[in-house]
């Protein structure tokens, strides 16, 4: 069959598609998008986590042919997807005022222990490293996780960047509960989490800033 | 309080940025952070097909027919092969005793035994076409444990055994046996005032490294074949595929492709030879992914054990002596099952004085599934069983259990029960200090304005409690961990470093063939690179077999020896740019011959600061390229009888304490925090290191708590192959890890470091048991510790 969608923004036809393909497999393997990952094509890792007009979703649980007609941001995209959306936000300042509380006071609003804030906060780049990559276009939330040390093996890294990406969206001030709850679908196994926890109050609080 | 150590100095690239010592970022950060970064799973090639493994539905049997014709005549399909196919006489491999078959050969000895292979055009294609392979099995009694592998009439796993084990063992079930023997434990028990004795049972766990089996196998004009491969060590894997392939090793090109994650799960081949045989049968790329249940049967898991443990002490809390007895299940095939047992004989006391032992550690040959490497590595099982005995002992003699472990604790120079000396800082009593000292999370931490969070209970968002039935626990554990390949092993590493000038600007290029799964060699070597050559620009070339060997990504030696090759390298080119220096100035200015020189942002400088030249004046066009060995110091085999010898290069000390809330009407429990201190030597990317000991002391929380695979007694078949059933820890599982890092310098290593990624695994998993056992009350002779346990429903 032919499935015809949205994919980071880009109208995507993909022929000769088996019915029983999922949207994970035709993003990786006939769309040339392998940033989405196969860690389990069970549907509990999160490491394909995609949105799926702007759910994010298990991409491996999601049969290519329901993608018809449909928009879908992959890691690949999320850059331009943070951007777009910085830029329709942009003539309003703080709109988000009263989508959650301010102070921060919420249930376990900073961690009674680990790696506070300030600390997290050192390790922001100076500089790319004049590697490979330099001078991509990061969404922050991606920045934050390089910064903070939260890439490791990075196989779980794109769909926890979506995960995080899209709480941040709906949530910008987020308690550590707040965090762990909405990347409880994403397993990693490398970090224990910790680094993860850090990189995600970065992008919140340089996300504060920026406002 | 005696010095028990004392920190690295640096002169050499002190002034460079980005050198060892400080947190510099991936160099395959921003790659992994936008999806580029190419996996083994993620390869792609023109014309490629997709391989499938048949694999064993049962666990032990005789293969009486097998029937390819029908997979073969379905349309897509290239290619069906069995062991008839195989193209050599090589036909099994393994990591020291080549006791693997490639493909089954009339037998099976484990649930999942590959046994035969399918190309075909679409993975789903090769699946169903696998699934059309008619096997017929005659099936035979499974050795599922200890008295069923021993028992008179006991079935062999393993007929006409030739292994350099066989001539130790006690029985042909039994891969490998190590007594430790020392002092005289008879004698020592006399005097002890109180006796302990704890029988234990450790569960089999999976490494569950993200990123499953993969890569991409490509036939070459020559005859040859390029792999594209996620592994933790590509000459060995090199050194195993070509025999098998009838191929000489320069016809078989190895790069490593990206890996997600390994943690001992990749030490042994898993699709490599498969990919590669039918790549050279179809003539054309084959690409091989397990999805992740094939992934629980393609790779070895941490050996289960049973542990029995007597341990005595004095009324003044001083252990006498201890005599234990490990029995490890190594499953259907050696896989590293011998050096495990290694481990775990000659660390089984723990970091502790104890002069007078009598020791036993065994691997059996079983139908279980392989065992082979994970972190920590045999030292893991131990430090759970000793670990419980010193909480017991120390409740026995009513004394804290951090202070009887300090007044027992080893420091530099304790002889090892090998009798083998720790000749570098052991700070064990200090870093249980630091890790005590640290402050606690609050009492009803759940508590907030609004009512309880569930979300910090036991049970979390299930809603089982709001703080009814929930008691708070604490526990300490502290373990030692040896770093480096041990027994004799001749454990090397090799880097190639070339330093050139481009366009007026000095650049480093390191190559090596260090499988970097994750854990940030990558990084190491470019700080490595900038401080001994005190240049900032440095590439890192991608790894393969076109350089020599870099030994295993594994044993927390990557950054000690294939970092120390690194180093040496960088040394070796530093002294060359020198020569060329005073060659071609040294008449020019007489500290040329003098000083101390020294390589400082791109310059050659002396001691005090005044620059002498450019690197660019020294090299012109011309680089300077060096390849070169590094070995750390050699060790030597245990004695078969008495287990003595100087079998270890380093040890890695890590302590934790554990704070959990146990609901004790539901056995549901929630680690609160688990703080970790650990002593790394030097901190070459500090970042990286607390990312390792948080990543560590995970894996441990995830063996206290909830990773097991589950074997069926009966058929020693796997029963929960899946992440909905063998569940790791997520987000909401994992505490918040505090860690205090300690930096006393191991004068025989690089820049005095301990190898760093396996401690923290240790100590985790007893620190949590022993913060149940506080909460509760109960014994918990076995980890991981599951509802029915706690509630007495078992």
């Amino acid at each position: 069959m032919r499935v015809t969608f949205t994919v980071n923004g880009r109208p995507q036809e993909a022929d000769d598609v088996w019915e029983g393909e999922s949207l994970l497999y035709v993003l990786r393997e006939r769309l040339g998008l392998p940033g989405s990952k196969n860690a389990c094509e069970q549907g509990e890792c999160g490491s394909c986590t995609v949105r799926l007009d702007g759910v994010p979703v298990c991409s491996c649980l999601v049969a290519a042919g329901q993608a018809e007609g449909r928009e879908i941001v992959t890691v690949e995209g999320l850059a331009e997807h943070a951007r777009e959306r910085a830029r329709a936000a942009a003539p309003r300042t703080s709109d988000t005022t009263g989508a959650s509380d301010p102070s921060g006071s919420g249930p376990g609003a900073s961690g009674t222990a680990g790696t506070p804030l300030d600390a997290a906060r050192a390790w922001r780049a100076h500089g790319a490293d004049p590697h490979t990559g330099d001078g991509t276009e990061l969404a922050p939330v991606q920045q934050a996780f390089i910064d903070a040390g939260a890439v490791q093996c990075g196989f779980c890294t794109p769909g926890l960047l979506v995960a995080a990406d899209e709480m941040l969206e709906r949530n910008p001030n987020p308690s550590d509960a707040d965090i762990r709850e909405a990347l409880s679908g994403n397993l990693c196994r490398c970090t224990g989490y910790e680094k993860i926890m850090d990189a995600v109050r970065l992008a919140a609080a340089r996300q504060g800033e920026a406002v | 309080m005696p010095a028990i150590g004392a920190p690295t100095r640096i002169t050499q690239g002190s002034r460079t940025r980005g050198g060892i010592g400080e947190s510099t970022l991936r160099p395959d950060g921003t790659l992994k952070v936008t999806g580029e970064f190419a996996y083994s799973s993620d390869m792609w090639h023109e014309d490629m097909l997709w391989g499938h493994i048949l694999r064993s539905t049962v666990a032990h049997a005789e293969i009486v027919s097998l029937d390819t014709s029908e997979a073969l005549a379905q349309p897509g399909v290239y290619a069906v092969l069995t062991y008839d196919d195989l193209p050599t006489e090589v036909r099994n491999y393994g990591l020291e005793i080549q006791d693997t078959p490639v493909l089954a050969n009339g037998k099976v000895r484990h649930h999942g035994e590959p046994v035969a292979l399918v190309a075909a055009d679409h993975p789903e294609t090769a699946r169903r076409a696998a699934a059309r392979i008619r096997v017929e099995y005659r099936e035979l009694p499974v050795i599922t444990d200890e008295s069923s592998a021993t028992a008179p009439d006991a079935v062999l796993v393993h007929e006409n055994r030739d292994d350099h084990h066989f001539a130790h063992v006690p029985h042909p079930n039994i891969l490998h046996r190590q007594p430790i023997v020392r002092g005289d434990a008879d004698a020592a028990a006399a005097r002890a005032d109180v006796i302990v004795r704890g029988e234990y049972t450790f569960g089999m766990q999976d490494q569950a490294f993200l990123g499953p089996e993969s890569g991409l196998a490509v036939p070459e004009e020559d005859g040859g074949v390029h792999l594209y491969i996620a592994t933790q060590w590509l000459h060995s894997d090199l050194r195993q595929i070509a025999p098998v392939l009838g191929l000489p090793e320069d016809k078989v090109r190895m790069t490593l492709a990206g890996v997600g994650g390994a943690f001992g799960g990749r030490e042994d081949l898993s699709m490599q030879i498969h990919a590669c045989l039918l790549a050279l049968r179809t003539g054309k790329p084959v690409k091989i992914v397990y999805n992740r249940f094939e992934s629980f049967f393609g790779h070895v898991h941490r050996h289960p054990a049973r542990l029995s443990y007597e341990h005595g002490a004095t009324r003044d809390g001083r252990l006498t002596h201890v005599r234990c007895r490990i029995v490890l299940d190594g499953g259907a095939y050696a896989s590293a099952s011998p050096a495990v047992v290694g481990n775990a004989s000659s660390l089984s006391v723990g970091p502790y004085v104890v002069e007078d032992v009598d020791i036993e550690a065994l691997a059996l040959y079983s139908n279980n599934p392989p065992c082979g490497a994970m972190r920590g590595f045999g030292a893991v099982q131990a430090c759970f069983a000793y670990e419980a005995q010193m909480d017991k002992v120390a409740a026995q003699l009513g004394m804290d259990p951090v202070e009887f472990r300090r007044i027992n604790a080893m420091e530099q120079g304790t002889l090892l029960p090998t009798g083998q000396a720790v000749d570098s800082p052991a700070p064990v009593a200090e870093l249980l200090r630091r890790v005590k000292a640290m402050p606690l999370p609050p009492e009803r931490q759940w508590e907030s304005s609004e009512g309880a969070d569930v979300r910090q209970l036991p049970g979390g968002l299930s809603n089982t409690t709001h703080g009814e039935g929930v008691v708070r626990g604490i526990g300490y554990a502290v373990g030692i961990k040896n770093v480096g390949f041990s027994e004799g092993f001749d454990d090397y590493s090799t880097a190639k470093v070339r330093l050139e000038v481009v366009g007026g600007r000095p650049v480093a290029i390191v190559h090596t063939a260090m499988a970097e799964v994750g854990q940030g060699g990558v990084t190491v070597h470019a700080q490595i690179a900038r401080t001994e050559l005190g240049v900032t620009q440095v590439t890192i070339h991608p790894a393969d077999t076109q350089v020599g060997s870099a030994g295993s990504t594994s044993a927390s030696r990557q950054t000690y020896v294939t970092g120390g090759a690194v180093k040496n390298a960088c040394e070796l080119v530093r002294e060359k740019v020198l020569e060329i220096g005073r060659r071609k100035f040294g008449t020019h200015h007489p500290a040329w011959a003098t000083a101390e020189l020294l390589l400082e942002g791109g310059k050659v400088v002396t001691d005090g600061g005044e620059v002498l030249g450019t690197l660019a004046d020294v090299l012109e066009d011309e680089g300077v390229e060096i390849e070169a060995e590094w070995r750390h110091r050699p060790t030597q085999p245990f004695d078969l009888r008495t287990g003595q010898g100087n079998g270890h290069v380093q040890y890695s000390f890590a302590a934790h304490r554990a704070v959990v809330e146990v609901d004790t009407e539901l056995g549901l429990v929630k680690v609160v925090e688990l703080a970790c201190a650990q002593d790394v030597g030097k901190a070459l990317n500090p970042l990286s290191v607390v990312g390792q000991i948080q990543g560590g002391t995970t894996q441990g929380l995830g063996i206290a708590v909830m990773e097991e695979i589950i074997v069926d007694p009966k058929t020693a078949k796997v029963r929960n192959p899946s992440f909905t059933d063998y569940l790791i820890p997520t987000i909401l599982d994992t505490p918040t890890i505090p860690v205090d890092v300690l930096e006393l310098a191991d004068d025989h290593a690089p820049y005095g470091l301990r190898g760093i990624g396996e401690a923290p695994t240790l100590s985790s998993t007893p620190a949590v048991l022993a913060a149940i056992r506080n909460a509760t009350g109960l014994e918990l002779n076995r980890t991981p510790v599951r509802p029915e346990h706690l509630t007495g429903t078992a």
